[in-house]
């Protein structure tokens, strides 16, 4: 059995990696399968994002017009889905993480530790854990900044974080100006404000006191 | 311990030599392996130009089709799909016909797959540059080729399994994994690249992806070059493998836990627990399975070491083995929940992947290559030293890169559990991001060094082929 064909095909061939598949990938859905995966129209209906789309309409009223027209929550949907995609295909996920872990200070830095229930929904099919982290996480993203320092941040990352080793993206805009985000420009925004806001305590903002500051004066 | 050739299942040398010309299309692994330097080349400039952007001196700003982000998957994409695919595909045509005696299904079917591939291969491509990735790791295949990779896997498998179907008597070791390998690929395709995207989301999308990610090196590439290597290894020192029993060990140890770690990639995440512990616990097993095939091979060449001085082929091959044994054992300690909180998602994953993909079955295949390459072209290498240096410049790169990111990875991992602002993770990072650019343009010379050797070779066999004809 164990050194013939149809032993290797049937039992390592098919039989261990159904087993794998059946003991390290169904136990999970089936341990899932009560959770209601969200919509992407469910997602968008959340007043945190909402008031960041509507700011951005007012922030770039031409190019939000022209490629979005009023803000609505359909509007919403479809610029997050986009953004979605914007940050796949960028390789956004290959250099920051969407996972917070219980360890490492991670919470102190970021908020909450991550869970399922926030990604049973269709932005995350496949989930955007991710693999590395170049820049920091953005599982809480959304809300700690606003979006014009989204907008110059895509332009030039270095120019707000002279360190920063992240490419420009300037194709997010129209003309090659930093106050005229196109529409996968709001698109992307949209979708990284959108990250943690679904949490009631959002945003989280990044409690933070430099290392020589607490040198200088460490009684205080 | 040792078996004789006949009960493994070889056959002898003379029977292949009789019948080679009608057994293997050597036109076809000459394509294959120059495809698979093809592509080599296209992830080595996606390597450098991430190198260089990490260090922020990214000549090709501002471009879209030029993005760093993109051309990071094109870099992880063409080594798999493009380099190694290509590879095995070339070495697959040498070894199964010789190994059986029998020709593939069909060579028509050879020659199709052959283009089909290159095409799947640069569809992936384009569609990555385009920008119309998927979310895997190493699955980033945008999502309109995955059927047609998916067909092209399947008349890969029925093209090679049809002469091991009809070989009769036992079978050698090497065509196990291939037979394992050919329906794990399949299945593992399938898997990674279907289900997460269109069945499930969120963590059962998770555990799936991290399958998928080990999946893809455990149950594609391992085996299949393990089987290469059973086959060449004992072939080029002239003696049978070691220990049966050993080679039996390891492929059912591989074939049973290889397949359930997957999940040690997303350890920490909103994944049970349970299976988290499940996948370090296989993990840490498969790593006594690793040590029975090191042991073997090293059995196979105890008393005639001195090859590694003189045998380039085997030099590549036993280095190999050698820094597979390493990572592997880099695998048990970093899959613990203890060295995952330091090492998760900093630069010492990188340096790990790049051990195994380059340091492992990269060299072997610049073994095999360095050994085929003159009998395909019917004429030796034109320059020894250029062998030499192919290989020098490659396992000193990947060495140095190798211990020079496990460190940056230790250093970022203290610097995000300090607390410290995000940037000062970065400008820790730049003397280890600088070291890797160095290490990696190492790398890419080695590469240069045997492309141009390879041409030279060329040109001297076309050399070669006019004098005989005059003669004849």
């Amino acid at each position: 059995m164990f050194e013939s064909k149809s032993g290797v095909l049937l039992l390592a061939g098919l039989g261990f990696f159904l087993f794998a598949f059946l003991s390290n990938a169904l136990v999970p859905i089936l341990l899932y399968r009560n959770l209601p995966e969200k919509t992407v129209e469910e997602l968008a209906d959340n007043q945190n994002l909402i008031y960041q789309f509507e700011d951005l309409s007012v922030r770039y009223p031409e190019q939000f017009d022209k490629y979005y027209g009023e803000p609505s929550k359909e509007k919403l949907a479809e610029a997050l889905e986009l953004g979605r995609d914007i940050y796949v295909g960028e390789g956004c996920w290959h250099c920051h993480s969407q996972n917070i872990r219980p360890v490492s200070n991670e919470s102190t830095r970021w908020g909450k530790v991550s869970y399922s229930e926030e990604v049973q929904n269709e932005l995350n099919r496949p989930v955007m854990w991710g693999t590395r982290r170049v820049g920091p996480d953005l599982a809480r993203e959304g809300g700690r900044r606003g979006n014009d320092w989204h907008a110059a941040h895509f332009f030039d990352p270095a120019a707000l974080s002279p360190s920063s080793p992240m490419p420009r993206y300037p194709w997010f805009y129209d003309d090659k100006d930093p106050n005229k985000p196109n529409k996968r420009g709001i698109a992307i925004i949209t979708y990284i404000q959108w990250l943690g806001s679904w949490l009631e305590e959002y945003p989280h903002y990044e409690d933070y006191v430099p290392l020589e500051e607490q040198m200088v004066n460490p009684l205080e | 311990m040792s078996t004789d050739s006949t009960s493994s299942g070889l056959p002898t040398e003379a029977d292949v030599a009789a019948q080679h010309g009608d057994l293997v299309i050597e036109r076809l692994v000459y394509w294959y392996f120059i495809a698979a330097i093809g592509y080599l080349f296209v992830s080595m400039s996606g390597g450098l130009m991430m190198a260089l952007q990490l260090v922020q001196w990214n000549p090709l700003h501002d471009s879209e089709y030029l993005s760093p982000g993109r051309w990071r998957m094109v870099h992880t994409n063409a080594i798999a799909y493009g380099f190694i695919a290509n590879s095995f595909l070339g070495a697959l045509h040498w070894a199964i016909p010789r190994l059986t005696l029998k020709p593939v299904l069909d060579k028509r079917l050879s020659y199709f797959i052959f283009f089909a591939w290159q095409v799947v291969v640069l569809a992936t491509a384009v569609g990555i540059v385009m920008g119309q990735a998927q979310g895997v790791e190493w699955g980033e295949t945008p999502v309109w080729i995955d059927p047609l990779a998916l067909a092209g896997l399947a008349l890969v498998a029925v093209n090679f399994m049809a002469p091991i179907i009809q070989m009769k008597g036992p079978l050698y070791v090497t065509l196990w994994y291939f037979m394992a390998a050919f329906v794990w690929t399949f299945l593992t395709y399938a898997m990674g690249n279907f289900v997460p995207q269109y069945f499930v989301s969120g963590t059962s999308a998770g555990v799936i992806a991290g399958l998928f990610i080990h999946d893809l090196v455990g149950l594609f590439v391992t085996p299949l070059a393990w089987g290469l290597m059973y086959y060449f290894v004992p072939i080029l020192l002239k003696k049978p493998i070691w220990s049966h029993g050993l080679s039996i060990v390891g492929f059912w140890g591989l074939a049973f836990f290889y397949p359930l770690q997957g999940i040690h990639h997303f350890l920490y995440t909103a994944t049970p627990d349970f299976l988290e512990y499940g996948a370090v616990i296989s993990t840490i097993a498969v790593e006594f399975v690793v040590t029975t095939v090191v042991i073997n091979f090293f059995g196979t060449i105890w008393g005639s070491g001195r090859a590694v001085v003189t045998n380039l082929p085997i030099r590549w091959f036993y280095t190999g083995m050698v820094l597979y044994f390493v990572t592997c054992a880099q695998c048990a300690l970093q899959v613990t929940h203890t060295f995952q909180k330091l090492i998760h998602y900093t630069d010492w994953v990188v340096g790990h992947a790049h051990l195994v993909m380059f340091g492992v079955f990269s060299m072997w295949f610049f073994g095999m290559m360095t050994y085929l390459f003159p009998r395909l072209l019917k004429t030796s290498w034109y320059s020894r030293s250029l062998c030499e240096w192919h290989f020098w410049l490659s396992a000193g790169g990947i060495v140095v890169m190798f211990l020079d990111l496990s460190l940056g990875g230790m250093f970022q991992g203290y610097f995000w559990a300090s607390l410290q602002p995000w940037d000062v993770s970065i400008e820790g990072s730049q003397p280890f991001w600088v070291t890797r650019l160095f290490a990696g343009l190492a790398i890419i010379s080695g590469q240069l060094a045997f492309v141009y050797n390879l041409w030279k070779t060329w040109r001297l066999s076309k050399k070669n082929a006019k004098t005989s004809n005059g003669v004849a």
